[in-house]
């Protein structure tokens, strides 16, 4: 049956077009599939690192070896970072959300240089290979951390050049992504949409993508400063050579911290969307979150040597890295305040999205909160390369990140696939998961307190009940995990056929039809003055 | 698409001869960089190198990267960049400054 050119380009997922199955997606310049493809990759390489980290809690289920060696057991949690850093969270939001509704969000047809957001897919995809190479061949699967720390990440016998030189073309990819955002941004806003009528979500892409530009190069260098340390020994780490290690740990946080907020900032943009559509109110306080938004990524820039409190850096660094450390949290606390007054007097329908944003809100609370303990100097000597700085960690990024993740995947859906998911079960993984994730996650707070030091496979007696309930909450967890992907592949296949806005959304995606045509809108819409994405009346 | 907005923008013809000026400019640098690193200048002598390298950056930027002709906003994008990068030497340097 042959279709029209008007049917043909009516739906993004069907469209037909110089290339037919696999070779129309990874060939495709359009943004929508390039979000796919980076839905796709990042959901293979996630259900890896969520593996790794099983077999992890796994071997912590009672004290001694249990199923790993030590050696194993670092080799795992390195592949385990290098992976959820690297390949999930930093790509995470804005390479599948970002790509898929930036352009919609804007009124244009696509982002403003189509083939290099090809590039940067294909670059994340040769950069996953390079990394998986590092586990497969060569003389064993590194076991730095994914911080890569000199003067370990030179000495060592393992695989580890590969694994560095796959994340180096992991940031070209985040750099080029970030690019385009950026220019995209500047100039292919439809007629009417001013700066401050663009959505909240475009917003934290935007400092987000000035963050990818200008931090991730940064990364780069050092990682090339490392592989030339391991091949040539040029001693600028080196402290036999002369070189100094602490330097290295302050070009990688200099990235590296920044890149948290890569990984949040658009995280919190799309609790900023979901909160208002659900309370069917307008956003409380729409100035004072894009004036935090842009503050996180500009002060976050600033406060990298907070993880360096016992590197041996001076005294001097380090009260000025805790002062700003402690400022940062101002505008974080001030998006709380306001998606909380939002809230207020809304509303508030109930839905799955809701759910995640509201249970994101809690959990990134508590990872914010305890972020303080280990910003603060004499606290953080206490607790540091403790459990409690990994049960922090996994509260902001995986809590922050992957809450506001399966928020976003719960609210856009029905837009990206055009079909709704079974919202009884969607409820059902999503309670599983939350109460995986506190029991997980929470006893680590404990056991860090109590000393429990963290990169170790083996620990005291002392630690044994805390680290059961842990290992039984990372399978609750996955339980939750298995429910929610399974209901929403399913569901993208075989469920029932969605509105065009089913949740009464006000943003420009809501007004395209679900899934959207090849290129969003027939005509470039026009925003009227009064007019704005958050106009609820 | 904004082709037709893009296509307004005034596109200015830098002559020839300008680029050649700064060519040379940037030559001279180059050598004088070099050529410096024979005087002993002590804890400056970084100083030294940075100095040119920013005087070399600074023509690349405005000439060749056609900053000088560029919209206000483009020029306050790239101040603030920099801004970012001396603020991050700054601090970088609170550390080895008082270690």
């Amino acid at each position: 049956m042959h279709t029209s050119h008007a049917e043909n380009e009516a739906n993004y997922l069907k469209y037909k077009g110089k290339y037919k199955g696999l070779l129309g997606w990874i060939l495709s310049t359009d943004h929508k599939r390039i979000g796919l493809l980076y839905l796709y990759s990042i959901a293979t390489m996630f259900s890896v690192g969520a593996l790794l980290g099983l077999a992890m809690k796994f071997e912590l289920l009672a004290p001694g070896k249990t199923i790993m060696d030590a050696q194993t057991y670092n080799a795992t949690f390195t592949v385990h970072g290098v992976i959820m850093i690297f390949m999930i969270v930093i790509p995470g939001l804005p390479a599948v959300f970002g790509n898929f509704l930036l352009p919609i969000m804007l009124g244009a047809k696509d982002v403003a240089f189509p083939k290099l957001n090809l590039l940067s897919w294909w670059l994340y995809v040769a950069g996953v290979f390079l990394v998986l190479s590092a586990l497969l061949f060569g003389p064993g699967t590194p076991d730095t951390g994914w911080t890569f720390y000199a003067p370990y990440s030179f000495k060592t016998g393992t695989n580890l050049l590969p694994a560095v030189f796959g994340a180096f073309v992991l940031g070209f990819s985040s750099i080029l992504t970030g690019l385009n955002f950026l220019v995209t941004i500047h100039r292919l806003r439809c007629p009417g949409l001013k700066w401050t009528k663009l959505p909240l979500f475009v917003w934290t892409i935007y400092g987000t993508a000035w963050i990818q530009l200008l931090a991730t190069p940064v990364v780069g260098i050092t990682l090339v400063l490392i592989a030339l340390e391991r091949i040539f020994g040029v001693g600028v780490f080196d402290p036999a050579l002369g070189g100094d290690p602490i330097l290295y740990q302050h070009l990688f946080w200099i990235y590296s911290h920044p890149a948290v907020y890569i990984m949040i900032l658009p995280a919190m943009g799309a609790i900023s969307e979901i909160i208002p559509t659900f309370s069917q109110k307008h956003i409380f306080g729409y100035k004072a979150i894009i004036a935090s938004t842009m503050a996180i990524a500009f002060v976050g820039w600033l406060v990298w040597g907070h993880h360096m409190y016992t590197a041996g850096m001076s005294g001097t660094a380090q009260y000025y890295f805790s002062l700003l450390t402690f400022i940062v949290a101002i505008p974080s606390a001030i998006k709380v305040f306001n998606w909380i007054s939002t809230l207020y007097k809304g509303s508030i329908n109930v839905q799955t999205p809701f759910y995640w944003a509201i249970s994101f809100i809690f959990v990134f609370m508590i990872g914010g909160l305890s972020g303080l303990v280990l910003g603060s100097l004499a606290t953080n000597i206490y607790v540091h390369d403790t459990a409690f700085v990994v049960a922090h960690f996994h509260y902001i990024v995986f809590g922050g990140t992957g809450f506001s993740f399966f928020a976003a995947m719960h609210y856009w859906f029905p837009k990206i696939f055009g079909r709704m998911y079974d919202k009884a079960w969607a409820n059902i993984g999503w309670l599983v998961f939350f109460i995986g994730f506190l029991a997980l996650y929470s006893p680590m707070f404990y056991l860090g307190m109590m000393g429990m030091p963290r990169r170790y496979y083996d620990y005291l007696e002392e630690f044994h009940g805390g680290n059961i309930l842990s290992t039984f909450g990372s399978w609750i967890m996955v339980t939750g995990l298995i429910i929610i992907i399974t209901n929403l592949v399913r569901s993208a296949r075989r469920g029932p056929k969605a509105e065009m806005n089913p949740w009464h959304g006000k943003t420009l995606e809501w007004t395209v039809t679900s899934p959207p045509p090849l290129e969003n809108f027939d005509e470039i819409p026009v925003i009227a003055e009064d007019d704005g994405p958050y106009n609820y009346k | 698409m904004n082709l037709s907005v893009m296509s307004n923008e005034k596109h200015h013809i830098v002559p020839y001869r300008l680029y050649i000026i700064i060519l040379l400019a940037l030559l001279v640098l180059t050598f004088s960089s070099i050529g410096i690193t024979s005087i002993e200048l002590g804890k400056f002598t970084v100083a030294g190198a940075l100095l040119f390298a920013v005087i070399k950056s600074y023509l690349v930027l405005v000439y060749f990267m056609h900053l000088k002709y560029d919209k206000p906003y483009i020029k306050l994008m790239v101040a603030f960049v920099f801004a970012v990068f001396v603020v991050t030497i700054v601090i970088t340097f609170l550390d080895y400054l008082y270690r």
